[in-house]
């Protein structure tokens, strides 16, 4: 097989093996996506206990943690596409990254309408101006700066390349928004999940937690594929287009 | 070197020529932060407590102004390509553009924003501050803004587009700068924020050139 002496990532550059391998893939991160998903909403609804300040509103941590990590883990990928693409101009990352932001942008979304629906009843205020916030904010902004400026060009790879750059500086927002409630005396709480000492969280809340974490993974890992997948198909139309010359 | 001196030059007197370019975003500078007073009333008190962060807030709006015209017009008549084949580095012509914009927007701020500042009734220990900030801060904003003409340059709707990438990364200028005027003006020392806002600079002077030269090359291909 001539395709063992290709190296892994460049392998799946080609968009026919990206498509075999994605439509195997596909079934299976959908179908486990649901499973946890509906387990972790179980859990996490009806069969963990409220929590001892805090009460039922705790429940709301359970969409909120996972957007919120999801919303900076999906920026990280887009970032690591990003480069790969500038770097390797591999043709796949730079649709990868088109295909993750509207996504990212959603989690971040759902992240700060979640945080502000926990906040009104904890803090009192839907809304406030810590350090955690605003750089959450500042991420959804650099969410639609992208979607914004990746269709603002005739040429659709070059707003795929210009997007890249945009997205790799703007990951200097990512640490800002890990290390803020360590930096700044922030009213958001600081890290409960990945300390040095383990989870401060009891194994209760952990379950639903972790199973919604997964669930929100499988979500995206298996919309990503559909869009990529859609996004190949969407090319090839155009490009027979062109070749035929409707247009 | 001495070529991009040669084109900071160039464009500085280009921006001479056109009285008009020069003007315009420090008259807007001015009469925007005029507006405060009129519109939230002229209480002494209140205003000083806003000048630092509106005399911030329209230096950003004002830099944003001139920042469509950065790269535009030499990407139209094709002095951008010869820029580019020539012998010295896309990078070092970034920093040309930079200081040149910096020269037409940021210190005319520097010059009028004690005066503006005055008018606002702001701190008296305040204005030392103010313009450290500005000095240092103004800079990174011309920096970050011309990383944002190079990325859209070629797109269409650019000037909305612009301030949509380019505010939010303004972000942590805008903190930084009016937390080190306002700690002055309660008699604390400024020099924490100011270090941060020097910070940017530096990382900013090393690194937006290469950012703004990759999308320039993006758009030039």
């Amino acid at each position: 097989m001539t395709t063992a002496r290709i190296p892994l990532l460049h392998r799946y550059a080609n968009p026919a093996a990206f498509g075999r391998l994605s439509s195997q893939i596909l079934p299976w991160t959908a179908g486990v996506s649901a499973i946890l998903l509906g387990l972790g909403l179980y859990f996490g609804l009806f069969a963990s206990p409220p929590d001892y300040q805090q009460g039922n509103t705790v429940r709301i941590m359970y969409v909120h943690v996972p957007a919120a990590i999801m919303s900076e883990v999906v920026y990280g990928l887009m970032a690591a596409a990003a480069a790969a693409g500038i770097i390797w101009k591999h043709a796949l990352a730079d649709l990868f990254v088109k295909a993750a932001a509207p996504l990212g942008a959603a989690f971040t979304f759902i992240c700060l309408v979640a945080g502000s629906l926990w906040g009104k009843p904890m803090w009192g205020a839907w809304w406030v101006w810590d350090a955690r916030l605003t750089s959450e904010l500042v991420l959804f902004f650099l969410y639609l700066g992208y979607l914004a400026l990746v269709d603002a060009f005739d040429d659709p790879q070059r707003g795929l390349r210009a997007g890249a750059i945009l997205v790799l500086v703007g990951v200097v927002d990512l640490p800002i928004i890990k290390f803020s409630v360590d930096w700044w005396n922030t009213l958001h709480q600081p890290a409960s999940l990945i300390t040095m000492s383990g989870p401060k969280m009891d194994k209760s809340m952990l379950l639903p937690l972790f199973l919604m974490i997964g669930g929100f993974t499988t979500f995206f890992i298996t919309v990503v594929l559909m869009r990529l997948e859609s996004e190949l198909l969407a090319r090839r139309i155009r490009a027979w287009r062109t070749a035929s010359g409707d247009e | 070197m001495s070529a991009a001196f040669a084109l900071f030059l160039h464009d500085l007197k280009l921006q001479f020529r056109h009285g008009s370019d020069l003007v315009a975003p420090l008259a807007f500078f001015v009469l925007a932060v005029l507006m405060v007073p009129l519109g939230v009333g002229p209480e002494p008190n209140l205003l000083a407590r806003l000048a630092p962060g509106m005399l911030w807030i329209t230096a950003l709006l004002a830099t944003l102004l001139a920042l469509d015209r950065l790269f535009q017009r030499d990407f139209e008549d094709g002095t951008l390509d010869l820029l580019a084949l020539s012998p010295m580095p896309l990078e070092l012509t970034v920093l040309a553009k930079v200081a040149a914009h910096w020269v037409t927007t940021g210190l005319p701020f520097m010059v009028i924003a004690p005066i503006l500042g005055v008018m606002l009734h702001l701190d008296g220990n305040s204005f030392l501050a103010l313009e450290i900030s500005l000095l240092i801060g103004t800079p990174v904003l011309s920096m970050i803004g011309a990383f944002g003409a190079a990325v859209t340059l070629g797109a269409r709707r650019g000037g909305a587009l612009l301030a949509l990438l380019v505010l939010p990364l303004y972000v942590p200028i805008l903190i930084f700068a009016t937390s080190a005027i306002a700690a002055a003006g309660e008699g604390l020392s400024p020099r924490p924020h100011l270090l941060l806002l020097a910070s940017f600079f530096a990382g900013g002077i090393v690194l937006v050139p290469f950012a703004a030269a990759a999308a320039l090359r993006n758009a030039l291909e």
